[in-house]
């Protein structure tokens, strides 16, 4: 019976937890890939960025001069994929000397006390 | 229960694959319906039939195939990792002109859509991987 449910267009909370800097390992690239995929599914959709995974937000980011495809513009676009909901986690900006003025996108800045709230408020956890 | 696996890591070089499969087969033993097993990132290395092994190891694709065989788990590779990685069935052989597969049988490749949809029908989704 929850299978009709679902199959009925059930909406889950899913949370992307990005946890790795942009470069170095394809991670944050194919979580990105996958938020984007997902939109199409018309999920609830939170993102939260911690850890390293705060400098996948950085402005001016030149990823080409290594060669590396420059995928952090795209995280303006999530909006128009109706990813309104990127929390960032305070302790990690602060330990990397990072700021909110720092970041490509606006989002919600909490404290690391929060995140297990955070994650427990979902349903669906998808951690990169 | 109704369960859904991710593998995010390749064969050998990471436990999270032998991980995932001990996960599956206890998971099957206890009853529950396995509705898909996704591979992403280097996870989607699982699927090719051209690994060999040294004959004292596990053959941890050999594994997931006859999992897929004898219990009709379906094991499912991300085609844009797979792209990136070389993984090639016969449709993606067609579609991006290459001149051979090496997809093993069990295996099929499709979308991250996949791995979206099975978030959603199961009611948990069990990650292996860092």
């Amino acid at each position: 019976m929850e299978d009709d449910e679902n199959q009925g267009g059930e909406i889950k909370k899913f949370l992307y937890v990005n946890r790795r800097q942009p470069h170095g390992t394809v991670y944050a690239l194919e979580s990105l890939e996958t938020v984007l995929i997902g939109a199409a599914f018309d999920q609830d959709v939170s993102m939260l960025f911690i850890d390293d995974g705060v400098y996948q937000l950085k402005k001016e980011q030149s990823p080409d001069v290594m060669e590396f495809k420059n995928f952090s513009k795209t995280y303006k676009a999530l909006e128009m994929y109706d990813v309104e909901k990127v929390f960032v986690e305070r302790e990690s900006l602060e330990e990397r000397g990072l700021g909110v003025d720092d970041l490509l996108i606006d989002v919600e800045v909490i404290a690391s006390a929060d995140v297990k709230a955070l994650v427990d408020q979902n349903d669906v956890i998808l951690s990169f | 229960m109704k369960l859904a696996v991710l593998v995010n890591e390749g064969p050998y070089q990471h436990q999270a694959s032998d991980s995932a499969f001990q996960f599956v087969t206890a998971a099957l033993a206890a009853g529950h319906d396995v509705m898909r097993v996704f591979f992403y990132h280097d996870g989607v290395n699982n699927g090719t039939r051209l690994t060999t092994p040294p004959q004292d190891d596990r053959h941890i694709q050999k594994r997931w195939t006859s999992l897929a065989t004898d219990n009709k788990v379906d094991l499912v590779l991300c085609v844009a990792a797979c792209q990136r990685r070389g993984l090639v069935d016969d449709g993606e052989a067609k579609r991006n002109a290459k001149d051979a597969t090496n997809i093993a049988e069990g295996f099929r490749i499709s979308g991250l859509g996949q791995l979206v949809e099975a978030a959603v029908e199961a009611d948990r989704l069990v990650t292996f991987g860092d």
